[in-house]
């Protein structure tokens, strides 16, 4: 009697069920840490799911790391989310080449030509489009206004490489900290390699080295963005015990005003309030920008810019519903909210008018008038030579390895690939 | 009755068995074997093939290389240290964390007032999670607001960073390792120590033996067994050491305080370089396997 009680409730839970298993669940996968890109998403998935009945999207978060980490075993599971966050780059072809992409040229052409093209067209493999970028940023200097008047440091005229030493030496003479880094994460002080890479060797230099020409990595052009940032490291402008710095705890002394300035991406504007020991920060008009310094015979120009270009990528078993949310998210009126809000800098044409906040509108000046942009090294390079370039990078700071050895270990790594 | 004539069967290796004794094999081998070689036999000849092959983790194997992850593996630095610093574990279990677990496990075996709480206090930091013990003294250690920051700055000395020292940054990992396991052992020893027959120490200070003669003479070769056992778990357990580095130092500064796993962990998986993890994986199960048979033989025969 039991048993036949207990069938009978099974019956009706299934069958109560079955609409709601009739929904189709699209999953997206990401690592935004900041708060208005959040909001923002939640927003389009809840207006999406109100105005598609039978659809729920839904963004998931996962650190970081984490994400890095688990990503491609995920992809290959049951597990596998439909769409995910993208840097771009070297893990995007190797995730194109495992077959785990969906090829959407033809579905999201109409939507692509809204946006940058050099965006678009990091988001192409072999010419065909695996993803939608929402996102391009430019790693710059931030500068605390406060401080840098203390030193009598003015940030208009830090051009070259040798104003830029001087600014630190000043900073620091007035006994303040002149740079923060997270060097504990590694990442962050790679940003300092690629930019030198960038500014000495200009637009060619990436390809050249990928193509083993002169050299591959070993060529002057990373023995000499090693010596210079050895040259920098060497002045001791870091933060006392920054090589166990978390990245967090480094948007947490820039906005508690211990250090003077801190190269990082937009997103540090979003994270050094939160991770303040007061929890405020600094306030918006006490940040400035700087770019990075030109160095003198250099190839770069001053207009090249380093930075990321961020989309979602959509995975092989995706429902159709996915690529019809990402046209839905590219929508201009969301760019330019996703502008206003500070939350990044969107790729869509004209959704930067809607950026009210001075320095994002600086950034996004700064995009559209870049003469070339580079993608993170870290990313463009894949994730064996990348990490090999981040710990390089901190390696070479530290002064543990020479700028001729640590350009030989990324060669090596690339050749080992 | 049959089930007698099967039970001396067993029991007597000599005799060969009959055809009931084989249908017995057929019905309860298959489970284990089947664990067994799902779980364990399967995995590692796998990771064998998949250590011929330059691969990314990403669809089937497909670039063959034969020995070459080994060949790179053997001119690895950061691998080699990584041996070195696994030897240190061992060195370090050995000689420092068993014997004061010995040391312990002697003052709390008894029935003194209090002996069960000190027991359940040591045996404490074993039942916390390796990752939530890593983080808990990450912090401890970090050199602007750990405890050893504060105590540092109420002394008034500079701060220290010790977990970006390169030479001393893998000493907080075997802090934390001794403090970690050495209660496991102390369980061990007293429940072996509780197990000495009490009439031979009686007699012992009857004829006069001092304190240190009891313990050498009597309780250390009693002993015997539990010591050898705790040598052994030791030895393996710290060849596999993993979980406790990742959150602590993440390999540490500069590479310098990997172990064999961490290195496996970092610089096969992280990196997509799913070949070469197989092939650290591999040398970490032969000197494992090596080990454990070798000292099986040699050092637990008579157990």
């Amino acid at each position: 009697m039991k048993f036949r009680h207990l069938a009978f409730a099974a019956a009706c839970v299934a069958g109560l069920s079955v609409p709601a298993l009739a929904e189709t669940n699209v999953t997206i996968l990401h690592v935004n840490e900041v708060a208005p890109a959040r909001d923002l998403w939640n927003k389009i998935a809840a207006d999406y799911n109100a105005s598609h009945p039978g659809v729920k999207v839904q963004f998931k978060y996962l650190e970081n790391e984490a994400f890095k980490a688990k990503l491609p075993t995920m992809l290959q599971s049951d597990d596998r989310p439909d769409m995910f966050y993208s840097w771009a780059g070297g893990v995007m072809q190797a995730q194109d080449k495992a077959g785990l992409l969906k090829d959407i040229s033809a579905d999201v052409a109409d939507v692509e030509s809204t946006m940058s093209q050099t965006a678009v067209n990091a988001f192409k493999v072999e010419g065909k489009v695996v993803g939608v970028p929402f996102e391009m940023g430019e790693v710059a200097f931030y500068y605390n206004k406060k401080l840098f008047a203390q030193a009598g440091v003015k940030a208009e005229d830090i051009k070259g490489w040798d104003d830029f030493l001087g600014a630190v030496k000043k900073l620091k003479a007035a006994g303040i900290t002149p740079i923060v880094v997270g060097a504990g994460e590694k990442w962050p002080m790679h940003f300092y390699y690629a930019y030198l890479v960038v500014r000495i060797g200009g637009d060619g230099a990436l390809a050249d080295a990928k193509a083993n020409k002169n050299g591959g990595f070993k060529n002057a052009v990373f023995v000499e963005a090693g010596k210079r940032l050895h040259e920098l490291a060497a002045l001791e402008p870091f933060q006392a015990g920054y090589l166990q710095t978390t990245h967090a705890q480094s948007a947490g002394v820039f906005g508690d005003g211990k250090a003077a300035m801190d190269l990082m991406g937009p997103w540090l504007l979003g994270m050094q309030a939160p991770n303040s020991a007061s929890g405020k920060g600094l306030a918006a008009e006490d940040i400035g920008i700087l770019s990075f310094p030109t160095v003198p015979d250099g190839k770069g120009k001053a207009t090249d810019t380093m930075g990321g270009v961020n989309g979602f990528l959509v995975s092989k078993s995706a429902p159709k519903e996915a690529v019809d949310f990402l046209k839905f998210f590219s929508q201009k009126k969301y760019a330019e909210e996703a502008g206003a809000t500070s939350a990044y800098i969107p790729v869509v044409k004209g959704a930067e008018a809607a950026i009210k906040d001075p320095l994002q509108k600086r950034l996004a000046d700064d995009l559209a008038a870049s003469t070339y942009h580079q993608n993170y090294l870290d990313q463009d390079l894949g994730p064996s030579v990348g990490r090999v370039i981040n710990d390089m990078s901190v390696a070479v700071a530290a002064g543990e390895k020479t700028p001729e050895a640590a350009a030989a270990a990324i060669q090596e790594a690339a050749e080992q690939q | 009755m049959v089930l007698s004539t099967l039970a001396t069967s067993y029991l007597e290796p000599a005799r060969r068995m009959n055809a009931n004794g084989w249908a017995i094999v057929l019905v309860f081998l298959p489970p284990a074997l089947l664990l067994f070689t799902v779980f364990v036999a399967l995995p590692m000849t796998e990771a064998a093939w998949y250590s011929f092959y330059n691969w990314n983790g990403y669809g089937r194997p497909e670039r063959f290389i034969g020995l070459t992850n080994y060949r790179y593996l053997i001119g690895n630095a950061t691998f080699l240290r990584a041996l070195v610093n696994n030897g240190l574990v061992i060195a370090v279990s050995l000689v420092v964390e068993l014997p004061l677990a010995l040391a312990a496990a002697m003052m709390v075996a008894g029935r003194i007032a209090g002996a069960a709480a000190f027991r359940m206090i040591f045996f404490l930091p074993y039942v916390l999670a390796d990752v939530g013990a890593g983080l808990i003294w990450r912090y401890m250690f970090d050199g602007d607001y750990g405890l050893v920051a504060t105590i540092k700055g109420a002394l008034g000395l500079q701060p220290y960073y010790l977990l970006a020292d390169k030479d001393w940054a893998f000493t907080a990992i075997l802090i934390v390792i001794v403090w970690k396991y050495f209660g496991f052992y102390m369980m061990l020893f007293v429940a072996g120590l509780q197990g000495i027959d009490k009439s031979l120490l009686e007699a012992a200070e009857i004829d006069g033996a001092s304190p240190w003669q009891r313990f050498r003479y009597i309780v250390l070769p009693q002993l015997g067994p539990m010591i050898r056992l705790s040598i052994f778990f030791s030895v393996v357990g710290s060849l596999q050491l993993f979980d406790i580095v990742v959150p602590l130092t993440g390999g540490g500064p500069f590479d310098t305080t990997h172990t064999m796993v961490s290195f496996l962990y970092y610089f096969g998986i992280t990196r997509m370089r799913v070949g070469f993890g197989s092939a650290v994986g591999v040398v970490l199960f032969f000197i494992c396997v090596t080990f454990a048979i070798g000292y099986q033989r040699i050092f637990m025969r008579d157990d």
